[in-house]
């Protein structure tokens, strides 16, 4: 039985251990704190905890003041607010100065699921990619969520952390050597390669299985950090299995897809599919069901690898 | 007082040869905040233009970042960067952006220029003062036209809500934005019962008075568990005769016989 654990689950987990290693770290929240699992570290630190009350812009803007002082500030909230709401005080007071921000935005993509599409951003990665000096990482799994936390607090500069609501797979072992700006190949293969992000890697894997079982040798490929991309690793793929196929649960429209796209038409132009939110909200429902209607299945993926293979 | 009266003056000199020679920038609100910026960095503020990084100095955020030329103005007058610098605002190249940049310009303590933004910065900085149990004060100066800003109301609740006392806030309330009158296009009055009613202490000054600036910071310095604004009634384009008060100089740079003539009333020289 595969264990199961949130991405926000991981940062809460990280944002204890970081709180009793460095002093300087300090976590903001607007008003969703046990959501966010922000909680966590205002039990054990509650001096070094602020809420900021409903109120994105200030988060944001706070966070930029504290850290051009010294501080290492993990701002958080859900990820439609972080990066839609206070879009602007991110470019410009934290991204333009370079400033030591940490933003680690939960309930990202469609998997928050009953709330529907005003809380499911489909947008962020495109949002944050597009900002000059943001690091944007995109994390498979609560391991994987976890060393990113822990990474991003070494890291000078600001950084996005993408995380999610809902339970997911964890694919990864605590040995597992997470590295800012580095794919990692999780599966060997030769006929196509399935780059994903987030919490659809362990779909890609999934779908991996049913292809292999039809002859269909794939190549799996984990790409954490969306900004600034692997692009060795791509280019390999590219050359190495000619077709490739993106998944993530965001727009196709500017995240994981685009950011592949750019690198091979540059480098190695082959054959594409983006799988993803097919630029269109999302709605309510459980998020088992959301995935399944807007087609962040197993099936899409293995449905889309075959059409490219036979091509 | 003639030496901080005499500072400004000198301020504003180099405010009207600055944009002069970039063709471009905002004269009005710069010209509207020398006496405050005179009293921040000439008096009050605890700083040493010789370590612009020292932790424990005193911060100013100029939230309403278009007020540039006046902070450059300040800067290189107290000796952070050479005058000559000011002669390259705003071109290609240059370290003294249109907006104020924190990585670029000694001196300068944030990055602002997009309105209200600032004073959240600021209550991050005070904050953090507050944690690591520093004596430093963190100064911002807001426009009115600026409070116009949600961002400037949430702050204004944060900075309440975490009696951030080691905060001064100025309001240059010169009563003009780039479209007119506040009062005619989005009235902010009355705005001092609006931050006492956020938790603040208010006082309210002539904006151009040294004397009221300097004890209204003195007060403000003695005011436990909230923070303090200053409302500052000021004259836009104050000290320049066809500028004052006139919000078709809110942004726009002089022409050369504008200029030199704006160097005649202030006593200054246009360089060549």
């Amino acid at each position: 039985m595969t264990k199961m654990m949130a991405t926000r689950d991981a940062y809460g987990e990280a944002l204890k251990e970081l709180g009793k290693i460095n002093k300087d770290i300090v976590v903001l929240d607007a008003d969703l704190s046990g959501s966010t699992k922000t909680a966590v570290f205002k039990n054990e630190y509650p001096e070094r905890f602020f809420n900021v009350g409903i109120a994105e812009q200030s988060l944001m803007g706070t966070a930029a003041g504290l850290a051009a002082v010294g501080k290492i500030p993990f701002a958080s909230t859900f990820a439609m607010f972080a990066t839609g709401r206070a879009f602007e005080i991110i470019r410009n007071s934290i991204c333009y100065p370079k400033l030591n921000v940490k933003i680690a935005a939960t309930h990202a993509g469609l998997t928050v699921g009953e709330d529907g599409a005003t809380h499911q951003s489909v947008e962020d990665l495109s949002l944050m990619r597009s900002v000059p000096n943001m690091t944007v990482l995109c994390p498979a799994d609560a391991v994987e969520a976890k060393k990113s936390v822990i990474k991003a607090s070494q890291y000078e500069g600001p950084v996005y952390i993408r995380l999610g609501r809902s339970k997911v797979p964890v694919i990864f072992n605590e040995d597992y050597d997470f590295e800012i700006g580095k794919g990692v190949e999780i599966k060997a293969g030769e006929d196509i390669t399935i780059i994903a992000t987030g919490i659809m890697v362990s779909k890609a894997l999934e779908a991996s299985e049913v292809l292999e079982k039809e002859g269909i040798s794939v190549r799996v490929i984990n790409i954490s950090t969306i900004k600034p991309i692997d692009e060795d690793i791509i280019i390999k793929a590219a050359k190495e299995t000619k077709k490739i196929v993106t998944v993530e649960e965001h727009n196709i429209i500017g995240g994981l897809g685009s950011a592949v796209a750019e690198v091979i038409v540059e480098n190695n132009p082959v054959l594409m599919k983006r799988v993803g939110v097919e630029d269109t909200f999302g709605e309510s429902g459980t998020a088992d069901d959301v995935l399944q209607k807007y087609g962040l299945t197993v099936e899409n993926i293995v449905n889309n690898a075959r059409e490219l293979v036979s091509k | 007082m003639d030496k901080y009266k005499d500072i400004a003056n000198k301020l504003r000199i180099d405010i009207i040869k600055m944009l002069e020679e970039s063709k471009s920038g905002h004269p009005g609100g710069s010209l509207s905040a020398c006496e405050i910026l005179t009293a921040l960095y000439f008096k009050e503020m605890n700083i040493d233009p010789a370590n612009p990084h020292w932790e424990d100095r005193d911060r100013f955020v100029l939230s309403k970042g278009h007020g540039a030329p006046v902070l450059y103005a300040a800067l290189a007058e107290k000796g952070y960067f050479p005058k000559e610098e000011l002669n390259n605002l705003r071109k290609i190249d240059s370290m003294l952006q249109g907006h104020p940049d924190m990585k670029g310009t000694p001196g300068v303590d944030m990055t602002t220029g997009s309105l209200g933004q600032g004073l959240a910065a600021a209550n991050g900085m005070a904050l953090a003062g507050k944690l690591d149990n520093k004596d430093y004060k963190v100064y911002a100066l807001i426009g009115d036209g600026e409070a116009q800003e949600g961002i400037i109301w949430e702050a204004a609740m944060f900075a309440a809500h975490y009696k951030l006392d080691n905060l001064i806030v100025f309001l240059d309330h010169n009563g003009l934005q780039i479209d007119g009158k506040n009062e005619d296009i989005m009235n902010i009055e009355p705005v001092d019962e609006k931050f006492k009613a956020f938790g603040w202490h208010v006082i309210s000054i002539d904006g151009h008075a040294f004397e009221e600036i300097f004890n209204a910071i003195d007060e403000a310095k003695k005011v436990e568990g909230k923070p303090t604004i200053i409302i500052a009634k000021t004259i836009k384009g104050k000290g320049v005769s066809y500028m004052e008060d006139q919000v078709g100089w809110h942004g726009k740079a002089p022409s050369k016989e504008e200029a030199e003539k704006a160097m005649e009333e202030l006593g200054g020289v246009l360089d060549d």
